[in-house]
């Protein structure tokens, strides 16, 4: 770690070409490894702001953001009928991150105003997911929205971290961010703002892999690609413990 | 102690999942039933998504069952011959009901199906045995000779056509009537994580007029390929036949089991049938309560890729 980061600094100061301020990042870990005893993960995220063609007084901001693909949800409603409660309704959403989080400098409303935040979807509350129906009111979409995000929110599933973006000496900076068990695989992207007076002046991103690895990821590919074989081998195993048992059972 | 499932995609603790197993074994043992009726809702209630829960409660009833057939095997408590029927007609109900949740997932719909299912199902089942053992509890204790067991005549039953002689269940009847029974108790399989003996023993006694001794280990057999069934069905349709799940719940199941057996060596029969019907019945009316009280989640998320 100590090392990696001495060479960024030292790739900041060999640097200075460009034009504008550029930023350079990396991950504590480029892949996430979820294993039988898998139950979550801290990401570091650190990096240098090349600031060598800038005046060293500017007040910089970060937004470091951590997403994984988007995916279609359904999001369903439970409502009372006749005494029992069931999903009545319910909303498509096209572009749902698995996983969001973002964390900044200071409140996202300081650094840059609704419509740039909209813009780069800045903050849980900015993302677009999308909706696919037309016919519910835009009210109701706001309603399913609410839902959807508060049970991501509970579940670590999307999270803000207001001052969560470390910067040392104008230049280092680092975050961090904490993946539950249950976050989704996939291939995700964490990326990085730099914003000056409502704008943004510099970004990049580095590809994250969450991904199943080891036996983990066998069982999973096995039962998605051989189903069937999947399915005879439970029954074998299922079969063996059971005549074990008995057999155990019998003494 | 955390554990990753690779199917369900979460981590549960492994000693809390093992331990449900245990709970469920040792009802197994001393009831003699599969107790997936158990296992199910025990799961639901911890986290785990319905069609995990079902498609990996079956595969544990699978072993859970073939443990339990073994003794009963051995003192010829097995009508293999109705025992084949039960199964084809179990793998039919099994296939159309794997179709049924499938459906039912994608509108939205499963998790209330199941649960109306288990009320009803547990709630009528549970309250009959409650009935029949206090009576029968109440009877030996006012020291009135217990009635002579009718055996029961269906006059539909006996106008079914291609009568076949079962010899161990000492029966002569069409095979027609335990097919569409093995038929209904697939169904409730695939659709409701259960083996069905609590509904398919007291069918045979009271509907097919079985002679019971064989009753209990012929309920066994047919469950072991019908769950068995239903396993390899939800990994090809649902792919949700979690393996590490299974093998939890089995773990428990195995070690509960031993003791349950014991404690009910010590109980008497009618006891040990008021207690079950009892327990039958508070899982059904805790559902129901569930199912009326407000949910603490009102939305629920699910991935279209999943439906």
């Amino acid at each position: 770690m100590i090392r990696a980061f001495a060479g960024l600094l030292l790739l900041v100061m060999l640097g200075g070409a460009a034009a504008g301020p550029r930023l350079i990042t990396d991950l504590s870990q480029s892949r996430i490894d979820i294993e039988y005893t898998f139950a979550g993960a801290d990401l570091l995220m650190f990096g240098a702001i090349d600031r060598t063609t800038m005046r060293p007084d500017r007040k910089l901001d970060l937004v470091v953001v951590v997403r994984s693909p988007a995916q279609p949800v359904v999001v369903r409603q439970k409502e009372r009928v006749a005494g029992v409660w069931l999903n009545t309704r319910s909303v498509r959403f096209q572009t749902v991150p698995g996983y969001y989080s973002v964390s900044t400098t200071r409140p996202i409303g300081d650094l840059v105003d609704p419509r740039m935040a909209a813009i780069y979807e800045f903050g849980i509350d900015n993302l677009h997911f999308s909706p696919a129906e037309t016919e519910r009111s835009a009210e109701e979409l706001r309603t399913f929205q609410a839902g959807l995000i508060d049970l991501r929110r509970r579940g670590g599933l999307f999270t803000e971290t207001i001052g969560g973006v470390r910067v040392v000496e104008g230049v280092l900076f680092r975050a961090r961010a904490r993946l539950p068990g249950d976050v989704p695989v996939g291939e995700y992207r964490v990326y990085v703002f730099l914003v000056e007076k409502g704008r943004v002046i510099a970004q990049t991103s580095v590809p994250l892999t969450v991904g199943k690895s080891g036996f983990e990821r066998a069982v999973y590919t096995f039962a998605q690609e051989n189903s069937v074989s999947y399915g005879l081998l439970a029954v074998a195993i299922a079969l063996a413990a059971g005549w074990v048992a008995g057999a155990i059972m019998r003494k | 102690m955390d554990l990753y499932l690779p199917i369900a995609e979460m981590s549960v603790n492994a000693l809390v999942i093992a331990g449900l197993g245990g709970l469920v074994g040792f009802l197994s043992g001393m009831f003699g039933v599969g107790g997936g009726f158990l296992t199910t809702p025990l799961l639901i209630f911890y986290g785990i998504p319905p069609s995990v829960a079902v498609a990996s409660a079956a595969t544990q009833i699978t072993g859970a069952s073939l443990s339990g057939v073994r003794a009963h095997w051995r003192r010829g408590g097995v009508d293999p011959k109705m025992g084949v029927v039960l199964i084809v007609g179990g793998v039919i109900g099994s296939t159309l009901g794997s179709f049924v949740f499938k459906a039912l997932k994608a509108v939205g719909q499963i998790d209330f199906i199941i649960s109306v299912s288990y009320v009803l199902f547990l709630g009528v089942v549970g309250g009959l045995m409650l009935v029949e053992s206090t009576r029968a509890i109440l009877r030996a204790r006012s020291g009135v000779a217990r009635p002579p067991s009718r055996r029961h005549h269906h006059g539909l039953l006996h106008r079914l056509p291609f009568r076949m002689r079962f010899p161990r269940s000492g029966l002569y009847i069409s095979p027609l009537a335990p097919l569409a029974l093995g038929a209904a108790v697939g169904m409730m399989t695939a659709i409701m994580g259960v083996g069905g003996g609590f509904l398919l023993v007291p069918a045979m006694i009271y509907l097919l007029g079985m002679s019971t001794a064989v009753v209990v280990g012929t309920s066994l057999f047919q469950i072991i390929f019908v769950t068995a069934a239903v396993t390899v069905l939800h990994a090809v349709n649902t792919r949700s036949v979690d393996i590490i799940l299974a093998i939890l719940l089995l773990v428990g199941g195995v070690v509960g089991a031993q003791f349950g057996a014991r404690v009910a060596q010590r109980l008497g029969g009618e006891h040990l049938r008021a207690a079950l019907g009892l327990i039958v019945f508070l899982v059904s009316a805790r559902l129901a309560v569930e199912l009326m009280i407000r949910p603490s989640e009102i939305f629920s998320v699910v991935l279209e890729t999943a439906l």
